[in-house]
């Protein structure tokens, strides 16, 4: 009984355990924990920028000036818009146009990559050079390529006796739309071929081996074998490509600025004109995140069209 | 006239200097000589922050470093002086504005001062002291930076655009002078076409080019974007006319005007393909600069942009007001380095280095070197005289320049002159967006 009493004289009496120390060592907790950090990163640099943009696009701001709530007007506003409409036209034909000859371009040159020939090491290493090149770098180039009076291209046909003046590449409407997504495609193609052959690697030698032995023809193998295992890096490939070339923004500024009379703005460009160049921040946040519902559909057509075969979950294919 | 592209082509030229201006010693001489009897004494250990737009010519540049190391030595005020591209000036001096620091003074163009005029210092006394000593301020240079009687601040220069033509071709086509007014310069144009050495203006968005020669049109017809009490007035007859004037000129221009952009015209016209055009003095300057174009720099002249139906110039040139936040710790220096500026002892100097490429705005500066150097740098002397702000009739301001930023004038007659839109769908489009700009 002495004993009892010491101890509990020289120990405090245990304080009431709360919330916070069972969150603290919580194993459930654990894991929101460690994700913090990340969570913060998250928060500051994604989060918050496209909260803010938004907020923007509900308000009047202007560079350097804090705008007034002004709700839908923005939206309202580019709703009647011909420019705004005739931007959106522009980035859904250039991503289309783009991305099919990127996709089918792509694939092609990845298959022919794949296959034993001298040198094998060195073209693959070639094939990437459009991807290295700083884009406004080649922008330039094909800027000049494209050039009312001094295209090469021009110059050569004259010299060949096939037109007789100079094409107007970036100054007729649908020469205009027509380079500038061709140098897109230029530009992407290394990304998407490259991507491919890293995914066609992956492919088990055996499974090509039991198909020659059943007897099935390449293009058995191709649509059979190499096509279904290599949908997931195609979805993947393309969701990237498509992202990319739906907000393009650098080709288009060094080359046209979104002329001839804006037969190439895209959505990034019209909305860079206007928020940065213009000033009015709210109008050009508005375009921006009209793109939003554009990513995400892409976005979800990848992943849920795409990549809902079992095999994603380790299961048998079917 | 924001590229680099002309700029690099300047680069060639550098070290010139007008014989006789103060350099070195003498500089530093006058500076102190100045800084002892001038009407504003820089603060004690004053500090001053500048920003300024990128320079052109190297030895615009050179000029006006100088010119701000004999300030700090004569006023004992430390000078930190940046250059940002002609895009990034007015971004970076509103947000200087907004937050209350950063900068002290703010180089910049076209209406800056009017963009945030309560957060500038007046400046009225100093455009009165350098109005009285030098002859005057122009008036277009005047309403530039004014509001009401206040103002916002000094306009430093102009960046003068005027036409450059091949006198060869012009003589060829059977005139012997420049034409002064619209019917006779569309005939000009239509004869440079037949003789196969054609005129071009940028008909795409090319901030300086393409703007400033639409502007000329537009204003020469009468045509105005908005009225003196900024009420949207695009949609007139005066308007149409403007768009069918345009629209038989560029019949006759060169292919491909559609694509250009601000150093096309310097491109074409220096590899001898282009006739005449409109454009700051650069390509004159190129062509003087590189020995294996002496020919065509001979043969290269300028003239002033003909006068429309209204009867008097209606020019768009770029002018390069200077501004002091009313913030700054130092208001004094900063005056005081804006008037020192503007002395004949240095500005003769500066607009020599400049080469053309800057216009005075003060009248007696005239009679500066530079215009006589060579005749054929006259021309541009007039760039302040004969300009309207870049607002028109309207009120110089935030909403005139985002017009101008936004293209609107230049889509409008690039939609009709293309064809993808009649006179009525191009003039709609643009009064709806000059609405929602001026609501």
């Amino acid at each position: 009984m002495t004993i009892a009493i010491d101890r509990g004289q020289t120990k405090r009496a245990p304080r009431d355990v709360t919330t916070w120390d069972r969150l603290k060592v919580n194993r459930d907790w654990l894991g929101f924990w460690f994700m913090l950090p990340a969570m913060a990163f998250l928060i500051l640099f994604l989060a918050y920028p496209l909260g803010l943009g938004i907020w923007i696009s509900f308000t009047d701001a202007r560079i350097g000036r804090v705008g007034d709530f002004v709700g839908l007007e923005n939206y309202e506003w580019l709703w009647d818009d011909s420019i705004f409409w005739l931007s959106v036209f522009n980035t859904l034909l250039y991503t289309f146009v783009a991305s099919i000859f990127k996709f089918a371009i792509g694939l092609y040159l990845a298959l022919l990559l794949n296959e034993n020939m001298p040198l094998k090491a060195m073209l693959r290493a070639l094939v990437l050079i459009p991807f290295i090149v700083p884009t406004v770098l080649s922008a330039l180039a094909f800027w000049w390529i494209f050039d009312a009076q001094f295209s090469i291209i021009s110059w050569s046909l004259k010299q060949m006796g096939v037109i007789s003046q100079n094409i107007n590449f970036l100054g007729d409407v649908y020469w205009a739309r027509f380079s500038v997504i061709f140098v897109n495609i230029w530009r992407g193609i290394p990304f998407v071929a490259i991507t491919l052959l890293a995914g066609l690697q992956t492919v088990s030698p055996s499974l090509y081996e039991a198909a020659t032995i059943d007897g099935a023809t390449r293009w058995q193998m191709f649509r059979h074998i190499t096509y279904p295992l290599l949908t997931p890096i195609i979805a993947v490939v393309m969701t990237f490509s498509v992202l990319f070339t739906f907000t393009d923004f650098q080709l288009i500024w060094a080359m046209t600025r979104g002329g001839p009379v804006n037969a190439t703005h895209l959505m990034a460009t019209l909305s860079y004109q206007r928020a940065i160049i213009g000033g009015v921040l709210g109008e050009g946040s508005a375009i921006s995140n009209a793109m939003i519902p554009f990513l995400l559909a892409a976005i979800m057509i990848s992943w849920f069209g795409l990549q809902r075969r079992k095999w994603q979950q380790g299961e048998a294919n079917d | 006239m924001n590229d680099f592209t002309r700029r690099t082509v300047l680069q060639g030229g550098t070290a010139f200097a007008a014989a006789g201006a103060l350099t070195g010693p003498a500089l530093f001489d006058f500076a102190k000589a100045w800084a002892q009897t001038a009407p504003w004494k820089a603060e004690k250990d004053a500090k001053l922050t500048v920003m300024r737009w990128k320079r052109f010519v190297p030895a615009e540049d050179a000029a006006f470093n100088e010119m701000v190391a004999a300030f700090k030595a004569a006023t004992s005020t430390d000078m930190n002086v940046f250059s940002e591209s002609f895009e990034d000036v007015q971004p970076k001096a509103s947000v200087a504005a907004n937050t209350g620091s950063g900068l002290d003074l703010a180089w910049g163009l076209h209406t800056l001062p009017q963009l945030f005029p309560t957060k500038v210092l007046l400046m009225n006394d100093v455009a009165d002291y350098l109005g009285k000593k030098y002859g005057g301020w122009t008036d277009a240079a005047a309403a530039t930076v004014k509001q009401g009687n206040n103002w916002l601040g000094i306009p430093v220069a102009t960046v003068g655009g005027y036409l450059t033509y091949r006198k060869s071709a012009l003589d060829k086509a059977g005139f012997k002078e420049f034409p002064k007014d619209f019917p006779g310069f569309l005939e000009m144009c239509k004869a440079l076409k037949a003789n196969g050495t054609p005129a071009g203006f940028a008909l795409g968005h090319a901030s300086g080019d393409a703007n400033s020669w639409l502007h000329w049109v537009l204003w020469g017809h009468g045509a105005y974007t908005v009225d003196k009490n900024d009420k949207v007035i695009i949609n007139s007859p005066e308007t149409v006319k403007a768009l069918e004037y345009c629209k038989a000129l560029s019949d006759t221009f060169i292919p491909g005007v559609a694509s250009w952009n601000d150093s096309s015209n310097n491109k074409a016209f220096l590899a001898g393909e282009l006739y005449c055009t409109g454009n700051g003095i650069s390509i004159y300057v190129a062509a003087k600069d590189d020995p294996t174009k002496k020919e065509l720099a001979d043969d290269t002249y300028h003239a002033l942009w003909p006068i429309g139906p209204i009867g008097k110039p209606t020019e768009l040139q770029l002018c390069v007001p200077i501004l002091a936040f009313k913030f700054t710790k130092y208001p004094n220096a900063a005056k005081a380095f804006i008037a020192f500026m503007l002395e004949k002892q240095n500005f003769d100097k500066w607009l020599s280095g400049a080469r053309g490429y800057l216009t005075h705005t003060l009248n007696a500066y005239d009679a500066s070197p530079v215009w006589t150097a060579d005749p054929k740098n006259y021309v541009f002397s007039q760039a302040s005289k004969r300009a309207l702000p870049a607002s028109g009739i309207g009120t110089p301001g935030e909403k005139a320049a985002t017009a101008i930023a936004d293209f609107l004038v230049v889509d409008m007659f690039a939609n009709f002159c293309t064809g993808r839109e009649d006179a009525k769908g191009a003039i709609a489009i643009t009064e709806r967006q000059l609405k929602r700009i001026y609501r």
